[in-house]
């Protein structure tokens, strides 16, 4: 047995083995096997195959080139790694940080807009805007004086957890504000981005009708507050909101509704406090 | 399309799961999906070829084990297959739910020369 990590040595075929459980270091060792052949050979880590330097006696050919690598390892290993460093700088510094989530046109902006205006001489905000092309939505937050940072994905259909990793290097957020990141307009792609945010909030507006949640029910299933916004459109259109949330409810029981309307300003209180309550919530 | 991220995710861990075993390329790569997973099968294989183009996944025979849904009812305990995020419990009709398999997104094995 070698005595560096404790790994077995008797083995001349292939070797199926977790990389995450091996250290890789540097260590030389010998061992026989059943036939007498004394094989002494360096390690400098232990998922490559034996490279057998000692003569052979025997004729036939040793086929030891293929391997197999036992990698088990999460494809989004790398987004879920970086969203657990962004979220421990936030909680480090108290941040409150929201991924504000939607499909395009629900009212992203405005209500960020609104929300800013009616709150920015209580809590300090910092904003992250992400959006294909243009800074259409940084110069609309910008215009309040509120410091932000405009991601544009190009072709990406997502943020992730790297580029806001990026993007709060350069923002230089205070200690206790409230980070809002508005996500590219997408109801499918975002949902498997954790980007380290505190809470997922989806915004559906009325106008996209009531069985959005489960056309799309990833997005509905992974957020923690729902808000329907709009809502001074319902006279004029054919949308039931209690079926909304049943189907809502339905992919994600423990989800929470706030109706409003960014443009006449109807329910925003709701939301505001809603804000301040969990703001103010301890960290689990 | 987040499947091009993801395969680009897969692209990452072959490169560098080959690099630590110092072989050359991936002649099968195993993955393990749910079927809970958001993952459209057709967008993933559409992308694919131009992901692994040249790198070390660029000849590999793809192999994709798709895992069903499965969920356990938090109100009554019983244990379902699942096909939709909205799907309820078909005893007690809860929607409360634990997700017990089928959100899996894994990179399994590589098989490497």
């Amino acid at each position: 047995m070698c005595g560096t990590c404790g790994c077995g040595s008797g083995e001349n075929g292939v070797r199926i083995q977790n990389p995450k459980d091996i250290k890789t270091h540097e260590h030389t060792h010998s061992h026989v096997d059943a036939k007498g052949h004394v094989f002494e050979h360096s390690h400098d880590g232990h998922f490559q195959e034996h490279a057998h330097t000692h003569e052979h006696e025997h004729v036939q050919e040793h086929q030891h080139q293929r391997k197999i690598i036992d990698v088990e390892k999460d494809i989004l290993h790398h987004n879920d790694l970086m969203a657990a460093r962004n979220r421990g700088f936030f909680e480090a510094k108290n941040i409150f940080a929201l991924n504000l989530v939607s499909s395009p046109g629900s009212g992203k902006t405005s209500i960020l807009e609104r929300t800013l205006k009616d709150l920015k001489d209580t809590i300090p905000f910092f904003v992250i805007e992400g959006d294909q092309q243009t800074l259409n939505d940084a110069n609309r937050i910008a215009a309040i004086d509120i410091p932000v940072i405009q991601i544009n994905t190009g072709k990406g259909c997502h943020l992730e957890s790297d580029t806001i990793y990026e993007a709060i290097k350069k923002l230089d957020i205070a200690d206790q504000a409230v980070l809002m990141i508005e996500n590219v307009g997408n109801l499918v792609c975002p949902s498997m981005f954790d980007l380290g945010e505190s809470k997922r909030v989806v915004i559906i507006s009325t106008t996209e009708g009531e069985d959005k949640p489960i056309k799309y029910p990833d997005m509905f299933h992974t957020s923690d507050l729902c808000i329907i916004n709009k809502i001074d459109l319902l006279p004029y259109i054919n949308v039931n909101l209690d079926i909304l949330k049943q189907y809502a409810l339905k992919v994600n029981p423990k989800l929470e509704f706030i109706e409003i309307s960014a443009s006449t300003g109807e329910g925003m209180e709701v939301w505001y406090t809603w804000l301040k309550k969990n703001r103010n919530q301890p960290k689990n | 399309m987040h499947e091009l991220s993801v395969a680009l995710g897969i692209v990452k861990i072959a490169e560098e799961e080959t690099a630590k075993a110092q072989a050359k390329n991936v002649e099968l790569i195993e993955l393990e999906i749910g079927a809970l997973a958001g993952i459209d099968f057709e967008s993933l294989d559409f992308v694919w070829p131009a992901a692994v183009k040249d790198s070390v996944l660029e000849n590999a025979i793809k192999k994709i084990n798709i895992l069903e849904g499965i969920a356990k009812c938090v109100d009554c305990g019983t244990i379902f297959t699942i096909n939709h995020m909205y799907d309820s419990c078909p005893k007690c009709k809860s929607n409360f739910k634990g997700i017990l398999q089928g959100k899996e997104l894994r990179v399994k094995a590589l098989e490497v020369v």
